[in-house]
């Protein structure tokens, strides 16, 4: 049993000298929640018999895919085993932050409330690059690194390859580089009292107006929005009315408290402290990650700098496959809300698909995420259609046009168009350089630097169009390295680009569903393999049916689908009857399950199959 | 008849119909389907419930063989007296199907009509059918049938062409059919029947026109001319997906049927059923025809269907658990449904559009209104009968009959 420790310093009365708040930054399945759940129980927030696996996911989802979309805070109370202020308790609150590259803005919101953080790396695979970008933020956010290589227990575990590499990468000897094994627990309590020794302690000025700064919010369908905050200045009481300083909204503090790990009220927060309040309020866009609270008498006037509204950057269609369920859809949506502010929607019609929500996403796990989740928690059945970005169309009379489906692109006279763009970090063996060279070049990327991380690991930056990356470029990256290479991106800005939409025209009727915005240079590539599918996918009509790819008014591509000729069983007796009508009833059901495009009857699995996401083979 | 039998609710231990069910029975002509269920040989295209063991053992050890068939398709009719009680209707039309009939003694199926007289009593212009196997009658046979009270009789030739005849497993030699159409005009037979198969993989356009003008040339008074339907389960089915033979397509199936209609049209055959040519209103297949217009008809044997007045059932299909219930007074009945209004209504008109006469256009609702003219203006219904209040199809539209159809039920 681990010591519990005595003289806990309790919230709103702990000295900020004896804080240390820290963050793990990992990649998925390096064993981030693992090495969290071994320092609940080495510092006795956890009962033994209480644990169970990955105790802070607290979503399916999460659980299932070993990721973690939401942070939470901890208050771990721990007394160093050796060295200065060995025996004394201090109070280490870990963060817990989002693990992937489209909640970069999170990260770096959870990163502001920390001193330190641990980068912790799978001693068999090395650092990646989501872990590298995290690094290179908490880098530039002035964070103490301490270097942990977990999974040491492993036997394909390199220890001293990845030690020189993550020595290489933080600027220390390879013999500071801590190894752990999260699962057995072995080196965790060093681990520990390396954080109270090298994380530095918060400083903030204690009789300042109070200044906090929120790392997340959480719905929760029974205390309503739960906002996680590290204070920086002065303190925070119960019963108070504070002020967010982005809005100017004011509300009562219903409860303020610490995590360990379940809710604990408390009297209220001091400086350096890190926890929760809740207000009552139902919508986490009442309080925004990165927002500064402040009290309603005698509060700050300046906020903390850093914050900004989350924009999204990636848009899909989302339509119920029963269009009855439209409703369903709607709900599910505005409760996914209430938790998360990045998230953003509204009604689409599509004349193909019906009824559905054009929804924006922060990336494209941040997609994936939600279509799960509506798919899982709310029982829909869903079409996603191929993810697009968001591009500025200027015409030459001076108008401009903001564009997130391809069916508003403008007829007319455009002047250019500019789409956004990323920076890319691809980390992976260097025999797959040309590989990783080639398929970005295709992308057209543009080759930002190249360094090698050890002998024989790379990694390459590229400029690449946004456009580029959602459509299955994570998927053919990871089939050419075999899948060792790893991504990540994050958005610098836009470029003005030679770009055109493609229509899809069924009978001479143009399908809005179909139409795509791709590069000139792609387009007749697009049209020939979009019209060669949608002649398999669409089944022969009483009439010759053209389709046809255009630009504007020319044609790029064309296949006919050949009237059908015949529909009749040829016999039709007494015994042939029953089967008859069943066989029917059933070409009704799937009649209805046709959508009548102009004349034209296309069969939903033809737009599911030509616009669904998974087409194009995303990665799941 | 297809050996898949529906589901449905259960059958009553005693075959007894719901009242509903014989409510207004005079009017409606009463017919009977007899059911043999032996063949020689399986046919590699064949999905019929048929067997080629010549005995077959049902529960209790009741024996079900070819030698006493007739007797226990006697109990089934002795069974269908008592069901349908006092009905004073004599039976109209009499069809022996299968399998291959003409396996039994042409003295079984004379046994078999007999019962049917004795128990119902047969109307004298009755139409009484059996199919044959060219190779299984000779002139004896059919005057023996002829004198028993057969008066129709259908051949099933399949083609004139040996290389198409290989691949459907039929074993008659070509001509032998053509030949049985002259045995049985000599044994005293009015109305001739040449079954034919168009669509055969390996068969060609010249095939088929060659199996056709030998077909009339032989001088039936009625041609039936299917596509071939690979049915899932059978031999074919397996070579065609093994790759051994090629499937025939659509496109095939839809030329070989406008070349059937030029050639038997030609030859002075109208059709009046979308599989169905005759040379005369006389020629038709009235048992059929009752079928399709939704009369009451009792089929007996294994696996056969039955209806009457909006019931219809089907017996078990396995010859040894069709004797056993029969010889336990049991009903063979394995399953029925009782046809709301509307499946009737869907079903008249699946079943009526595909004859000659069309289907009244005061049968459809709206949306089927609508769908009708739809087809109209698509030429796939005959104008002139559509101003007179019916849909008929025209050439074109038979071929796409049942897409019609979808819409027409609307």
């Amino acid at each position: 049993m681990p010591a519990t420790p005595i003289h806990v310093p309790e919230p709103s009365r702990t000295d900020p000298a004896l804080i240390r708040n820290f963050c793990i930054i990992a990649h998925i399945d390096h064993g981030k929640s693992t090495l969290a759940d071994r320092m609940l129980q080495l510092t006795g927030v956890v009962e033994q018999r209480q644990m169970r696996a990955q105790y802070l996911d607290r979503m399916d989802i999460e659980r299932e895919r070993g990721i973690t979309i939401k942070s939470q805070a901890v208050r771990l109370p721990w007394a160093p085993t050796e060295g200065e202020g060995q025996g004394k308790t201090h109070i280490l609150n870990m963060i817990d932050t989002p693990g992937h590259v489209d909640f970069t803005y999170e990260v770096s919101r959870s990163l502001a409330a920390c001193e330190g953080t641990v980068l912790l790396v799978d001693a068999a695979q090395g650092i990646e690059a989501q872990t590298l970008a995290n690094l290179y933020l908490a880098m530039e956010n002035d964070l103490a690194i301490v270097p942990v290589l977990n999974k040491i227990d492993l036997p394909a575990a390199q220890p001293e390859k990845f030690a020189e590499e993550l020595a290489n990468l933080v600027g220390c000897d390879p013999t500071d580089v801590l190894r752990v094994s999260a699962k057995t627990g072995l080196g965790v309590e060093a681990l520990l009292d390396r954080v109270v020794r090298e994380v530095p302690a918060p400083v903030g000025v204690a009789d300042a107006p109070a200044r906090a700064m929120i790392f997340d919010s959480v719905y929760d369908s029974y205390r309503g929005v739960v906002t996680y905050v590290r204070v920086i200045d002065g303190q925070l009481n119960k019963r108070e009315r504070i002020r967010m300083m982005s809005t100017g909204a004011t509300h009562e503090l219903l409860e303020i408290g610490t995590n360990s790990p379940e809710m604990l009220p408390a009297d209220g927060l001091g400086v350096g402290e890190v926890g929760y309040l809740i207000t009552g309020v139902k919508d986490v866009r009442q309080s925004k990650v990165g927002d500064t609270i402040t009290t309603l008498h005698k509060g700050a006037t300046e906020a903390l700098g850093g914050y900004k509204d989350p924009k999204p950057m990636v848009f899909s269609g989302l339509y119920p496959l029963d269009g009855s369920d439209y409703p369903e859809l709607r709900d599910a949506l505005d409760k996914l809300q209430l938790n998360d502010a990045a998230l953003v929607y509204e009604p689409e019609t599509s004349a193909a698909l019906g009824f559905g929500f054009r929804v924006g996403f922060l990336g494209l796990l941040h997609l994936d995420v939600i279509r799960e989740r509506l798919e899982r928690e709310f029982g829909l059945d869903l079409i996603a259609t191929a993810p697009n970005v968001v591009y500025r169309v200027t015409m030459e009379d001076g108008t401009e046009h903001t564009v997130t489906n391809p069916s508003e692109f403008p007829e007319g006279k455009i002047a250019d168009v500019h789409e956004p763009v990323v920076r890319a970090t691809i980390l992976a063996p260097s025999e797959f350089i040309g590989s990783i060279m080639e398929l970005c070049q295709t992308r057209r990327g543009t080759l930002l630097g190249m360094d090698y991380l050890s002998e024989d690991r790379v990694e390459i930056r590229y400029t690449l169009p946004l456009a580029e990356i959602v459509f299955d470029f994570f998927d053919q990256l990871k089939s050419k390295t075999r899948g060792y290479a790893s991504l990540d991106y994050e958005p610098t800005g836009e470029q003005a680009s030679s770009l055109v939409k493609v229509d899809i025209l069924l009978h001479g009727d143009k399908v809005d569903a179909f139409s795509a915005i791709t590069h000139k240079d792609a387009a007749y590539a697009y049209g020939v393999r979009l019209v060669a599918k949608l002649r398999e996918l669409i089944p022969r009509q009483a009439f010759e049916v053209p389709i046809q790819a255009a630009i504007g008014s020319r044609v790029i591509a064309r296949e006919t689908i050949r009237a059908i000729r015949k529909d009749v069983l040829a016999k039709c007796y007494g015994g042939d009857i029953s089967r008859k009508r069943k066989l029917l009833e059933k070409q009704k059901e799937g009649k209805k399950r046709m959508k009548m495009v102009g004349s034209v009857e296309v069969p939903q699995e033809a737009f599911i199959a030509v616009l669904s996401s998974d087409e194009g083979g995303k990665k799941k | 008849m297809p050996s898949v039998l529906p589901d449905g609710e259960p059958m009553p231990e005693d075959g007894a119909l719901p009242a509903s069910a014989l409510h207004g029975a005079e009017a409606r002509p009463l017919a009977f389907y007899l059911h043999v269920p032996y063949c020689a040989t399986r046919c590699g295209y064949c999905d019929f419930n048929t067997y080629t063991a010549t005995e077959l053992r049902g529960s209790g050890g009741v024996l079900a063989s070819r030698d006493n068939y007739a007797q226990t398709l006697a109990d089934e009719v002795r069974l269908a007296r008592k069901v349908l009680g006092d009905d004073p209707r004599p039976v109209r039309t009499v069809f022996v199907g299968g399998g291959t009939p003409t396996l039994l003694a042409a003295g079984d199926l004379v046994r078999m009509l007999d019962v049917v007289r004795q128990e119902f009593g047969i109307a004298d212009d009755a139409e009484i059918t059996t199919e044959a196997n060219p190779e299984s009658v000779d002139p004896a046979y059919l005057a023996a049938l002829r004198e028993g009270g057969f008066n129709r009789v259908s051949f099933g030739m399949q083609s004139a062409r040996q290389h198409v005849l290989k691949v459907l497993d039929r074993t008659h030699t070509p001509g032998r059919p053509e030949a049985c159409v002259a045995e049985a005009r000599a044994a005293g037979f009015d109305h001739v029947n040449l079954d034919l198969i168009y669509g055969t993989p390996g068969e060609s356009d010249d095939d088929w026109r060659a199996s056709l003008e030998s077909a009339v040339g032989a001088g039936p008074d009625h041609v039936s001319a299917y596509a071939l339907i690979v049915e899932e389960g059978t031999q074919l089915a397996r070579r065609i997906r093994r790759g051994e033979v090629p499937m025939t397509d659509d496109d095939v199936h839809a030329d070989r049927y406008l070349i059937a209609d030029e050639v038997l049209g030609a030859a002075g055959y109208d059709w009046y059923e979308v599989s169905n040519w005759a040379t005369s209103p006389e020629g038709r297949c009235l048992h059929n025809e009752l079928y399709w217009r939704g009369a009451d008809w009792w089929g007996a044997g294994p696996g056969a269907h039955s209806h009457v007045g909006g019931v219809r059932w089907w017996n078990v299909k396995h010859p040894g658990a069709y004797a056993a219930a029969l010889a336990e007074g049991r009903s063979p009945g394995a399953g029925r449904e009782l046809l709301p209004e509307e499946d009737r209504r869907v079903e008249r008109i699946l079943l009526e559009l595909r004859l000659r006469e069309g289907v009244p256009l005061d049968l459809l609702r709206e949306a089927g209104l609508a769908a009708a003219a739809r087809s109209l203006a698509d030429g796939l219904l005959e104008p002139g009968p559509y101003e007179a209040g019916r849909a008929v199809l025209t050439l074109r539209g038979r071929l796409l009959a049942d897409a019609v159809v979808r819409d027409l039920v609307d």
